[in-house]
């Protein structure tokens, strides 16, 4: 589609789906624009979330007696039922955006998500869960081999990570994704005006296409030039985005709503990467309130105007998002009011078109219990987390899952698809 | 100007932050033995960089209001790139950037902690300038070249490591993994040659391992401090029994000792993991990427031959970076240009090549941030992404911007400067070339660069064309893939 057909429909549609039911002929053609590709938004909770806090298993004693200053009081919990194996579960007091997602059906909490033998350290946990292989921390990225799938040649904008650094799970053999961490200064400028200008810009270009024989190194660095002055007016277009509704004043909402905006304008990414940090709660993380329950506001509250906006859009059936970290944490607090590395954790999925729900078990925390590992220190794995990466390629975005994930982890996925 | 011989220019971009106008000057005749004594040898030289802060014919710098580069963060980055640009000792400041990475601390956890002045002050406090102990670059810079094992334990007793690795909730009852795995991790041995009872052993060794605060201690009080301090009824007094070697004779076990003593623990695991091979392969590893090769895998001869001179030298850098300087690997041409530049590198590099008058380091804050290096503020304990990783498109897109910013500041002065060699546009090029210095171009970028020169018309060499057309030159070359080689 050119570019003046789609700002005219893009036009169009926004003007009206601002606050009132749009005609069904237009909610028809922005449906039949993101009939195209299906968007899947990754966020990324960096430093290893407490996931024991986030979904909290409020009725077992052990959460209190291993957690004193740190649990979450059961009278504030935002309950969300009970699992298949009868525990009462809430999330932090914080999340009342998500649960509203919960209570429409359309979020998705997968528990206990992990891997055997659960790295304890950031970086190779990180890469694990990149690689989607947790016998190697190094090596391109599930999502990177995703990309590695579509036919070429690929828009330079296929995939678009609103972090300034490529994390693992990006990378690729064959993609380059460019990295857009703030759409408002993704210009080019220069210390001339007019017709010198645009030259510059046009060496510039020429430049970085040189391919560079016999010096890769070169070649990729040249490959980020190019991506770069390729993709600069595109991205321009995206920040004149006018949202439905009013995003968090953070870098996270601030990103999600980049995202809103080049999901909408028809940029044509299928592929979003968000990340958001300060998950290494060592210290003083608070129970309700507290450094963590600014975490679980700052994710709540942003995803959750994401979600509604896409919805307001007519693009939340073609949007999911799904959450994750690198690994939960320890369940006894620690001395300064904190909590260490430990294993399992919780994975999130959420989008129009999910089947929302509580997925897997909630671990019993009384030591010796055998959903706990580590001497009963951490959470032992349930649901692999390659089986959550498989039911998003396999269901959503319609490819082959096996030989992305060099493996069958199809069995036992959560049907939240 | 004539470029130095490539060795000479190797080293410098490699062992400083390159070579100025000037520098290329004084530098012009110098062996590569005598260069890598001057720079390794730089104790005979004054580090009175920071005296020289405020001249004219310096880079400026800029703040909000008088310039306190002890207590405020953003003065402190302006001061260590002026240091980068204008020390007389650049390896130390360089070296200063490796440890600054390597014992990655970051000030936005620093001032939870203790509030904005204070946490300026445990990066940036040159001793002597105001009470209390000196700031973590200080260190970093007193110990640039100096003992690894003095220095690890030097940064084990840093307050500002102690707080970013939770020292000061690390108690006998609760003990605190954070600094015991990183340590091993990170510091010293790296991931599979240590175990998670080790990691639980070293939280329990650096039991009581905390700070305390001045008399009349407020966050804002310039004066006010925090210093280490060994809190002995905090200790773990029992054994602790580690899966390698404590001890010469090959103990594994640190004895229990009384609370009094305890802090010898935390002295025998430093100096076991100081002395450790492992600490000695992995540090020849993290020193073959900094000054020989990212793009070549360490020659194993090469992390033998380092970690051996690092042990047997009773863990001194010095040597070992002499070692490396001279050695045949750092001197193979094969590894010109074989690293990409960090981008406090890319930056001291390109505002010494291009010129800096009248540029204000204020200036180069936010790209820096953009560019992924915000000096102080590591994403992570793990240090930055290194490598290809310091590379995306938005890094690129902030490194090119800032290319532009400079240039657009120096464009008189490239003008004066090159206006004797405008008299034909591939003069105007190859005396840039002599300025700017990118990885060598291939033929096709050269023939994008000389279009450029000739897109606005035929070359007249007038003052309008040559001001307009270097300075789109100079742009062009500090923002090209093969200028962020080095």
């Amino acid at each position: 589609m050119d570019i003046s057909r789609r700002l005219f429909i893009r036009n169009g549609v926004a003007t009206v789906t601002l606050g009132l039911a749009a005609p069904d002929f237009l909610t028809a053609i922005a449906g039949a624009q993101g009939m195209a590709s299906r968007r899947l938004v990754v966020i990324y909770l960096g430093g290893g979330n407490d996931s024991l806090n986030t979904l909290v298993s409020y009725q077992d004693p052990s959460y209190y007696s291993r957690r004193p200053s740190i649990a979450v009081p059961a009278g504030q919990v935002l309950q969300v039922g009970t699992d298949a194996a009868g525990h009462a579960l809430g999330l932090h007091p914080r999340m009342g955006g998500l649960q509203n997602i919960f209570n429409e059906g359309r979020l998705a909490l997968v528990q206990r998500a992990g891997y055997q033998n659960s790295s304890r350290s950031h970086f190779e946990a990180t890469d694990i869960y990149g690689t989607a292989n947790p016998q190697t921390s190094s090596g391109s990225g599930w999502l990177g081999r995703y990309l590695d799938t579509l036919p070429r040649p690929l828009d330079a904008l296929t995939a678009w990570n609103t972090s300034g650094e490529t994390p693992r799970a990006l990378l690729s053999g064959t993609t380059g994704v460019p990295a857009i961490p703030n759409a408002t200064t993704y210009t080019y400028a220069s210390p001339n005006r007019g017709p010198a200008a645009t030259q510059e810009r046009a060496a510039a270009q020429a430049m970085a296409s040189n391919l560079a024989a016999g010096r890769p190194h070169l070649s990729f660095v040249n490959s980020t030039s190019r991506g770069a002055i390729e993709t600069l007016d595109r991205v321009a277009q995206a920040t004149s985005y006018a949202p439905s509704v009013a995003y968090p004043n953070n870098g996270f909402g601030l990103a999600l709503r980049t995202v809103a905006g080049a999901i909408v304008l028809g940029v044509g990414s299928r592929v979003f990467w968000v990340q958001t940090g300060g998950y290494d709660t060592h210290s003083q993380q608070g129970a309700a309130g507290g450094a963590y329950g600014n975490l679980m506001g700052t994710l709540s509250d942003g995803v959750a105007a994401f979600y509604t906006d896409t919805r307001n859009q007519g693009v939340a059936n073609d949007t999911t998002v799904i959450v994750y970290s690198e690994f939960g944490r320890r369940i006894s607090e620690n001395g300064s009011g904190g909590t260490d590395h430990g294993a399992a954790g919780l994975m999130m999925v959420l989008g129009g078109m999910v089947r929302g729900g509580l997925y897997g078990t909630a671990a019993t925390l009384a030591p010796g219990h055998p959903s706990l590992e580590n001497n009963s220190g951490d959470i032992r794995f349930e649901t692999d987390f390659r089986s959550v990466y498989a039911r998003v390629l396999d269901q959503w975005l319609g490819v082959n899952s096996v030989p992305i994930l060099g493996g069958d982890f199809r069995a036992g996925a959560p049907a939240f698809f | 100007m004539p470029r130095l011989n490539p060795e000479i220019d190797h080293l410098f971009r490699r062992a400083g932050f390159g070579v100025s106008a000037a520098e290329a000057t004084s530098f012009g005749d110098m062996s590569p033995a005598a260069a890598v004594d001057h720079l390794v040898n730089y104790e005979g030289r004054p580090d009175d960089v920071d005296a020289r802060i405020g001249r004219p014919d310096h880079a400026q710098v800029k703040s909000r209001d008088l310039f306190a580069p002890d207590i405020d963060i953003e003065d402190a980055r302006q001061r260590w790139l002026f240091r980068m640009i204008h020390s007389r000792r650049p390896l130390q400041e360089k070296m200063a950037m490796f440890w600054h990475n390597h014992f990655a601390t970051a000030y936005s956890k620093l001032i939870a902690d203790s509030g904005p002045v204070q946490a300026a002050k445990m990066f940036a406090h040159k001793p002597g300038v105001l009470r209390g102990p000196q700031g973590q670059l200080e260190l970093f810079r007193a110990y640039a070249l100096g003992n690894y094992r003095d220095l690890l334990l030097e940064i084990s007793q840093d307050p500002a490591m102690v707080i970013w690795l939770d020292g000061k909730t690390n108690t006998r009852a609760k003990p605190q993994e954070n600094f015991g795995r990183e340590i091993m991790e990170l510091f010293t041995v790296g991931v599979g040659h240590y175990t998670e009872s080790d990691v639980y052993a070293a939280a329990r060794v650096f039991t009581g391992w905390n700070l305390r605060k001045s008399t009349g201690y407020t966050r804002e009080d310039m004066n006010a401090y925090q210093e280490f301090v060994y809190n002995a009824d905090q200790h773990d007094i029992n054994a602790k029994t580690f899966s390698f070697p404590i001890y010469g004779n090959g103990t594994q076990t640190i004895p229990a000792r009384s609370e009094s003593a305890g802090m010898q623990d935390g002295i025998d695991l430093i100096t076991a993991l100081a002395l450790h091979p492992e600490t000695a392969r992995r540090l020849a590893r993290k020193f073959w990427n900094f000054f020989v090769s990212e793009i070549h895998a360490p020659d194993p001869a090469f992390v033998e031959s380092t970690a051996n001179v690092y042990l047997q030298s009773g863990t001194e850098i010095r040597p070992v970076v002499r070692h490396i300087l001279a050695s045949p690997w750092f001197n193979d041409p094969a590894m010109r240009f074989a690293r990409y530049s960090w981008p406090a590198e890319y930056v001291a590099r390109s505002i010494k090549e291009v010129g800096w008058q009248g540029f204000s380091l204020d200036q180069a804050r936010t790209p820096l941030a953009n560019m992924g290096m915000l000096l102080f503020e590591p994403p992570n304990v793990g240090g930055w992404p290194m490598a290809a990783n310091w590379f995306s498109t938005g890094t690129m897109l902030a490194r090119s911007n800032f290319a532009a910013t400079l240039v657009t500041s120096q464009k008189e002065s490239l003008a004066v400067a090159l206006e004797t060699n405008g008299g034909s546009a591939q003069l105007l090029l190859t005396t840039m070339l002599d300025r700017v210095t990118p990885a060598p171009l291939d033929s096709a970028p050269q023939q994008a660069l000389m279009s450029y020169l000739l897109a606005g018309g035929a070359w007249s060499g007038s003052a309008e064309q040559l001001s307009t057309r270097a300075a789109g030159l100079a742009r062009l070359l500090v923002s090209s893939a093969e200028y962020q080689l080095v």
